[in-house]
């Protein structure tokens, strides 16, 4: 009696693990760490939904890319955008998922969050070190008004490569010429002095904790944190403040459109509203798919995430991808073909 | 009679042959067990150096004696975090050896005997304290104090006397090649002080008690009996602590401010070889990015080898001394 249910049992459980896997296809990502939470969370509703998992591992933008290239996984993320002709050389094609922002905080007594107003030129020429006290004549000159201590600054940078960091470095690149030649923009740079803490958690504690520090996390690390941030002055020349609005203004004035393989960065952009440091961050996958079942499964997921997954990305302090640049997307996806040169996405999941 | 006979000694020749193969797999499983570790070894080594030749093809001699880390320009060399690497051992070993001496010292001569136990076991705790554990606490709780406490202290004494003042130039940051140093001593103590002990504890009590019956005291005793009998092994000790502290990674990438640039002051922040690795690996986009990363790899395993065989090496010479 007892033993037959023994073996009714195990052969249940057989069952089960024979049956597991072949339920649904699953999927499998890895790369970036910047938008591992909003992955992580779409997954897990997806899953609910239709019981296919997906599966992403945050190992880095150079990770993900390296992941893909080698086609260990089914689809790689990165902060940084690839070239229209890397892309070509390996095969690839890209778009861009979500959005957020780069926030800069400081650890100033006396100063509240919100008070101290900065511009790119004097951010970059902090970053660079020429400038080096909290009252240097450049920051006093864009905060009339404000008591600022004869203190040195000491500057927070992220010590790990990172999406952050490249988008961090575009935009300071982008604003002054001196830090283009002397730093130069990429996920990890040689920064002329100052501090490196490992990931936005690093930067966060070296600059909560550090008496005259400016840092730079990402948004929804300083929201969470209650951290003292800056304004900056963007390119009409307002000084906004670093909220999904700012972000949003930034990411509607991009056009995606004229931007070949979606290489488009959303730094410096136009319109007095605009946050200077919003960034995207990109899905990457080959455009020649050995298996077309998988592939489909992926974008299904995708276009899921582009119909249902905005507001589970505003709750994350994500910008969603405006319903236009979805469109786009979509339709680019024709050329993920499968072994026969068909289209693998038919505009179904 | 003859077929009993001859049974016996087949029987027992059968139980002999036997055996004998037995041992042999034996032998041979445990003796390819062996080369197994050699062969991950030399795998290791293998495929270090031809990682990291890219790089030092690129880059040469100059690789190990240039301090620029530029990731954008491709432009990288090793010098500063091997400054690093040896700078923080080094002030790790000035503040842990001396103080692992005293407690090995008092646990071994001077103890009440009911401490004795629970004072050795405690240190050796700190052994077990896992690396980010003291990061963690490295950043939160001892930077902050030596940014307040320790570091304006030495400004104002240390860092006025001209020469030695450059060490102690600079803004207190609390973060930086000092700590790290700190952090490393802290580290390592337990491992010094528990090989000094058994090591002390191998002193033969009747060379003490003469020294004692002499007329000698206490400090006499420690300064011209046990410390000369042990100090091949105390040295072994302190060569296996500093191969760790070599090699030491979470707890240094913590507090030190990773950055690829050498400054006079040991109050700013530096890097070391294991902190690089662990900072950038991840992101090392391009071949000679992650090339470099590697090549300092090899370094630090070319550092730690030698410091290990002169460790084992005076090892090998107690044990000689303890034999005969």
């Amino acid at each position: 009696m007892s033993f037959r249910r023994l073996t009714r049992l195990a052969g249940a459980l057989a069952a089960i693990c024979v049956a597991l896997p072949a339920a649904a296809a699953d999927i499998s990502g890895a790369g970036a760490t910047f938008p591992y939470p909003i992955y992580a969370k779409w997954a897990e509703a997806y899953k609910a939904k239709t019981g296919t998992s997906m599966n992403y591992q945050s190992i880095g933008s150079g990770g993900g890319i390296k992941q893909i290239t080698a086609k260990t996984v089914d689809f790689g993320a990165s902060d940084m955008p690839l070239k229209p002709e890397d892309l070509a050389k390996n095969g690839l094609q890209q778009w861009p998922m979500i959005m957020g922002g780069v926030v800069l905080v400081i650890n100033l007594k006396g100063i509240a969050p919100g008070q101290l107003k900065l511009d790119g030129k004097t951010l970059a020429e902090m970053y660079l070190g020429t400038i080096a006290k909290w009252n240097d004549p450049a920051i006093a000159a864009l905060n009339p008004g404000l008591t600022l201590p004869n203190k040195a600054i000491a500057t927070i940078h992220r010590s790990d490569g990172s999406g952050t960091n490249f988008i961090f470095t575009h935009y300071l690149s982008e604003v002054d010429a001196g830090f283009k030649a002397k730093v130069g923009e990429n996920t990890s740079v040689e920064f002329p002095g100052g501090l490196g803490g490992k990931g936005n958690e690093g930067v966060a504690a070296l600059t909560g904790r550090t008496d005259g520090a400016i840092g730079y996390v990402e948004y929804a690390y300083a929201l969470q944190n209650k951290m003292n941030y800056t304004l900056l002055k963007n390119r009409d020349g307002a000084f906004v403040s670093p909220t999904m609005a700012t972000f949003q203004a930034a990411a509607a004035n991009a056009d995606w459109s004229k931007a070949a393989g979606f290489y488009l960065l959303l730094t410096d952009q136009p319109g007095k509203d605009s946050w200077p440091i919003t960034g995207a961050t990109f899905v990457l996958m080959h455009k020649t798919q050995a298996k077309p079942e998988i592939a489909h499964a992926v974008l299904s997921f995708f276009d899921w995430a582009y119909h249902n997954g905005g507001k589970m990305a505003e709750d994350l302090a994500y910008v969603p991808m405006p319903a236009n640049v979805g469109t786009m997307v979509e339709e680019s996806w024709k050329s993920v073909q499968g072994p026969d040169g068909k289209p693998v996405w038919d505009g179904k999941s | 009679m003859t077929a009993e006979l001859a049974g016996i000694p087949q029987a027992a020749g059968r139980h002999t042959r036997v055996s004998g193969t037995g041992d042999a797999i034996f032998r041979g499983l445990t003796f390819v067990f062996a080369l197994l570790v050699l062969a991950v070894l030399g795998g290791v080594i293998l495929s270090l150096i031809e990682g990291a030749l890219p790089a030092l093809r690129r880059f040469g001699v100059g690789f190990l004696v240039t301090d620029v880390w530029n990731p954008v320009t491709e432009n990288f060399g090793a010098l500063a975090p091997i400054y690093g690497t040896l700078v923080t051992s080094l002030i790790a070993m000035l503040i842990a050896v001396p103080v692992a001496f005293g407690i090995a010292l008092f646990i071994t001569e001077l103890c009440p005997r009911w401490l004795k136990r629970p004072l050795a076991t405690m240190i050796e705790l700190l052994a077990a304290i896992p690396s980010i554990i003291y990061g963690v606490w490295g950043l939160f709780v001892l930077a902050p104090f030596i940014q307040e406490h320790v570091e304006p202290l030495l400004i104002d004494t240390l860092g006025n006397i001209p020469g030695i003042g450059l060490l102690f130039a600079g803004p207190p940051l609390g973060i930086g090649v000092l700590t790290a140093g700190f952090i490393l001593a802290i580290m390592v103590l337990p491992f010094i002080s528990a090989i000094m002990r058994d090591v002390f504890e191998t002193v033969p009590q009747v060379l003490k008690e003469s020294a004692f019956g002499l007329g000698a005291t206490t400090a006499e005793v420690v300064w011209r009996v046990a410390l000369p009998y042990a100090r091949v092994g105390a040295i072994g000790g302190i060569l296996l602590g500093l191969g760790r502290a070599l090699g030491e990674t979470m707890a240094i990438t913590f507090v030190i401010g990773n950055s690829h640039h050498i400054h006079a002051s040991l109050l700013q922040p530096g890097t070391t070889i294991s902190a690089a690795l662990a900072n950038e690996f991840t992101e090392a986009v391009g071949d000679l990015y992650q090339s470099s990363l590697i090549a300092l790899g090899l370094i630090l395993f070319a550092i730690t080898f030698v410091v290990l065989a002169i460790a084992r090496l005076l090892r090998y010479r107690i044990e000689r001394v303890g034999a005969a």
